[in-house]
């Protein structure tokens, strides 16, 4: 019991180190750059207490439920040795997890009024909306089958930059035919698809396959998943702006 | 007191609503697919009770003391009566005026970069599996600096108002040298930390800056040239980490190169 509760202390106590850079910066500016008090100093208390004590929690669970989940299906996908089903498991996890992501769905709507105004789509509601849920589809579709072939470089044993490396190309020569005002958002895309609880997961998966698979060494094949999700949505947003 | 109580049950229901997907398509493969049962389930469950209440607590923590002040920040280190340009700006705008929310931008985006969670689960991953070879804390670190550099640039650019591909396409030919020239074994988590820097905490700040910054600067369209940094952020730190092996192995080289002379 008592080493349970140390190493939970010594978790706050890693927590509270993490978070006091940003404390930091934002007190020194608000003093002595913006030179203004600081406000609602009983709302920071409090705050501050929440975030690291969420920190602490997610941490603790990370290990007890996310790592273990990912790794274990892994493990049990390498047993069973089925690549389809493994394939269609990565592509259904990337594709459920970026659909209902807020992040993605704000960007959309972003997206959806820059087209109304620069005259890509009728300005009316219900055009928006369309184009919104579409954009949002095709970004979920894409961080599917940026998963699904991630997963399956791995089993094959490619290395990670014979595929990043065109996939980069791919982005600069889409970025000379894309319309103007989807350039920014698309490369925002990118960035904003992959969530806190998404990451964890899928390293996990990725790292438990490379381990799983005989050939594959954990460090060089298992990470690389979160770089293709980062990378096809640019690729799919841009073409959605080309071809709508 | 009761601001926070709905406060915390909406972003609960918001954290929930976000993990059923996942939860579903993973029970319904390991049932149907892998026709087993969850090994430990208990332990499981109570985990991910830890990881939604984590989140919720982070997310209304941030929400109520970090993101308005960090937001207001942004705003006045942008707002014409802070910056009090020396140029009229219906003619040139000088870069030097904007000094301080370069600095903010490094500053913010090294800080919230080191506190992102998603980037502390990749780097205690990687320190597990490299048998602590690749330290979790320097990682974090070089993932830190990457975004800092990433974020003053993005900021610099959208005041000098020049092409965001530009800078996008000259990063890409930098992380494409550096990876010739890397040692093999980082190149996948190199790649990866530029995905999972971006995520909670540094999103709504440097949007909140690029947009404020936007906003400020005549001839600047908020909605084009607000975005953007984002891409910064997750551009960058591939090439930080890049460079931290490079300089580790450069080290380690050095070093034994050296001992056989200490020798004679």
């Amino acid at each position: 019991m008592f080493h349970v509760k140390n190493k939970f202390l010594k978790q706050i106590i890693g927590s509270i180190l993490d978070l006091l850079p940003i404390f930091v910066v934002i007190f020194i500016f608000q003093l002595f750059v913006l030179k203004q008090p600081i406000p609602n100093v009983a709302d920071i208390a409090i705050g501050t207490i929440f975030v690291v004590l969420g920190l602490t929690l997610f941490i603790q669970g990370l290990e007890k439920s996310l790592f273990p989940i990912g790794e274990n299906m892994a493990y049990a996908f390498a047993k069973k040795g089925s690549v389809p089903w493994l394939l269609a498991f990565a592509f259904s996890l990337g594709f459920g997890t970026t659909a209902a992501e807020p992040a993605l769905i704000a960007v959309a709507n972003e997206a959806a009024r820059i087209a109304a105004d620069g005259g890509m789509i009728q300005a009316s509601e219900q055009a928006k909306i369309s184009y919104a849920t579409g954009l949002r589809f095709t970004v979920a579709a894409s961080v599917g089958f940026a998963i699904l072939l991630g997963v399956l470089r791995i089993i094959r044993g490619w290395p990670l930059h014979y595929l990043i490396i065109p996939g980069y190309i791919g982005v600069v020569i889409m970025t000379f035919f894309a319309p103007d005002a989807i350039i920014g958002i698309a490369y925002d895309s990118g960035g904003v698809t992959t969530s806190t609880i998404t990451v964890p997961l899928v390293t996990a998966l990725g790292v438990g396959l490379a381990s799983a698979i005989q050939g594959r060494n954990p460090l060089t094949d298992g990470f690389g998943l979160i770089a293709f999700a980062s990378l096809t949505p640019m690729i799919f947003v841009m073409a959605y702006g080309m071809v709508i | 007191m009761m601001s926070w109580i709905t406060e915390i049950f909406s972003v609960l229901l918001s954290t929930i609503k976000d993990v059923a997907p996942i939860l579903i398509i993973i029970v319904f493969f390991q049932l149907f697919v892998i026709k087993r049962q969850f090994a430990q389930l208990k332990n499981l469950m109570v985990g991910m009770v830890y990881v939604i209440l984590g989140i919720t607590f982070f997310l209304v923590g941030l929400d109520k003391a970090l993101f308005p002040l960090g937001t207001l920040m942004a705003e006045q280190l942008t707002s014409k009566s802070f910056i009090n340009p020396t140029t009229d700006q219906s003619i040139s705008i000088a870069w030097q005026d904007y000094t301080w929310v370069y600095i903010f931008g490094a500053c913010i985006g090294f800080a919230t970069t080191l506190a992102e969670p998603a980037l502390i689960a990749v780097a205690i991953k990687a320190q597990t599996i490299s048998a602590g070879n690749i330290k979790a804390w320097y990682l974090r670190l070089a993932v830190s600096i990457g975004v800092s550099v990433g974020i003053a640039l993005g900021t610099y650019r959208i005041v000098s108002g020049t092409e965001l591909y530009l800078y996008i396409i000259a990063g890409y030919v930098i992380v494409i040298i550096q990876t010739m020239f890397a040692p093999k074994m980082i190149i996948g988590l190199a790649y990866d930390s530029g995905g999972v820097t971006t995520s909670t905490v540094t999103v709504p700040l440097v949007t909140a800056l690029g947009i404020g910054l936007a906003t400020a600067i005549p001839g600047r369209n908020p909605l084009l040239d607000g975005f953007g940094l984002i891409a910064f952020a997750s551009l960058f730190p591939i090439i930080a980490v890049l460079a931290y092996a490079q300089i580790t192995e450069w080290l380690t080289r050095r070093a034994q190169l050296k001992r056989p002379e200490e020798g004679d």
